[in-house]
């Protein structure tokens, strides 16, 4: 039991931050992580024994977002970027930051859902290619293309198709 | 001495301060020759920094009293059920209410995976089992329109567990609502009158539950989850017929699946 807690704790504000990454609506996204714990409490002792235990947390979390979000598309409830309320961004932009932000987030929430995953766990979670692969149970080669293309359009929809034209809304708007 | 060439895997290696030193070099030595594929890298660094300080603060905020683990730990550790072949029948009607399901259900408003499922299974069996008139929607004639209709309701293969072996009658079904989305609820007889439910439905989470027993005031239960897909079933029948019972249906769509 303190084993558990000793390793489960110290990666909630990681598991929370990968949930509002994907959920992007803070309340949706705890409530996401508080399923995630209360299944890892009682599944602890069903873990993999040699299995890594931020894996599994993270495995949980995005099974858990993946479901959510599809029932989400399917009733129709997506929140368009433009319609979300302040306080449901991620962090509140400052005013210099704060369309800079709002490109980064329609670029991302213009990518398929596998891309975003993956560019989420290498990059905001610093997990390792091999680990960013047993999280979503994929080849290690599939995280790298994935990785490769989810950068090269995240890129392409915030600066301009041609990479020298600043971004510019219309352009985002048609590709959404 | 021949150096493996660059490819883009090196790249996003060199983006994401992978690579070992030597290679690291390599690939620098790559880019100095390379002034597009520098650009890009150098873009696709400054990416990442941004992704990163974008969602850093949500790290940094202090953990919400819901999260905490000791917490969640601890709203766990109910007072542990009787085991069922400890409990009599007429204890059963003793501490039903304030004991087992009831007192779960005061402790935690609103119940998740497993208990959910649980309950959703007891408040149908309570309203349809005692039906005369229509318990059921669509009668047994045919196991197969049944099990057609919940496989395209509940968007994934479902089967009908055949229990005449075990003495039990298919009355037929009906697709109920529950908080978690459309269930399939079968119901069953003995011949006698003796009626019981067993409710269907995908879980949230992936994969298998282990059997827990569960109890009403007026009826006991089991529920477990197989492969994402939840079962309960429900009778007013003793755990001693209902859990063999449980059993042979676990088995059954583990097979049918």
């Amino acid at each position: 039991m303190t084993d558990m807690m000793r390793l489960i704790e110290p990666l909630i504000p990681a598991l929370r931050r990968y949930a509002r990454a994907l959920l992007r609506n803070p309340a949706d996204a705890d409530d996401l992580v508080q399923d995630c714990l209360e299944h890892a409490v009682g599944r602890w002792h069903q873990r993999r024994a040699d299995g890594d235990a931020r894996t599994w947390l993270f495995a949980i979390v995005h099974n858990l977002a993946v479901t959510q979000m599809r029932r989400r598309a399917r009733r129709g409830a997506h929140l368009p970027i433009e319609d979300t309320a302040e306080a449901n961004l991620a962090v509140a932009p400052t005013q210099e930051s704060g369309l800079r932000h709002r490109d980064l987030m329609s670029a991302l929430d213009a990518l398929p859902e596998e891309q975003r995953s993956v560019l989420l766990l290498v990059t905001v979670e610093g997990l390792s290619y091999a680990e960013t692969a047993d999280i979503l149970a994929i080849p290690t080669g599939t995280v790298m293309s994935r990785l490769s293309r989810a950068r090269d359009r995240m890129i392409q929809l915030m600066d301009g198709a041609d990479g020298t034209v600043p971004a510019k809304r219309p352009l985002l708007r048609r590709v959404k | 001495m021949t150096m493996r060439p660059i490819g883009e895997d090196d790249l996003q290696g060199l983006v994401d301060e992978r690579l070992e030193a030597a290679r690291q070099r390599e690939v620098e030595a790559f880019l100095d020759d390379h002034p597009e594929a520098r650009a890009r890298v150098e873009r696709l660094v400054a990416l990442r920094a941004e992704m990163r300080a974008a969602f850093a603060p949500v790290a940094a905020e202090p953990v919400p009293a819901r999260l905490n683990l000791a917490r969640i730990v601890e709203a766990r550790r109910q007072p542990p059920r009787p085991a069922w072949h400890a409990m009599a029948a007429g204890l059963l009607l003793l501490v039903g209410g304030a004991g087992g399901w009831g007192l779960r259900e005061a402790v935690s408003p609103v119940p998740t995976g497993i208990e959910a499922l649980a309950q959703s299974a007891s408040m149908n069996y309570a309203v349809y089992a005692p039906d005369h008139t229509r318990p059921v929607e669509l009668v047994a004639t045919n196991r197969d329109e049944i099990a057609g209709w919940f496989s395209a309701r509940l968007k994934r293969p479902v089967g009908v567990p055949d229990l005449s072996g075990a003495g039990y009658r298919l009355m037929g079904g009906r697709l109920v609502a529950t908080p978690q989305g459309p269930a399939g609820l079968l119901m069953y007889d003995d011949g006698h009158g003796a009626r019981f439910v067993m409710l269907m439905r995908p879980m949230s989470v992936p994969g298998d539950a282990p059997m827990r027993p569960y109890a009403t005031a007026s009826a006991n239960g089991y529920a477990w989850a197989q492969d994402g897909l939840g079962y309960s079933l429900v009778g007013a029948a003793d755990p001693a017929i209902l859990h063999p019972l449980a059993d042979t249906i676990r088995r059954a769509t583990a097979k049918a699946i």
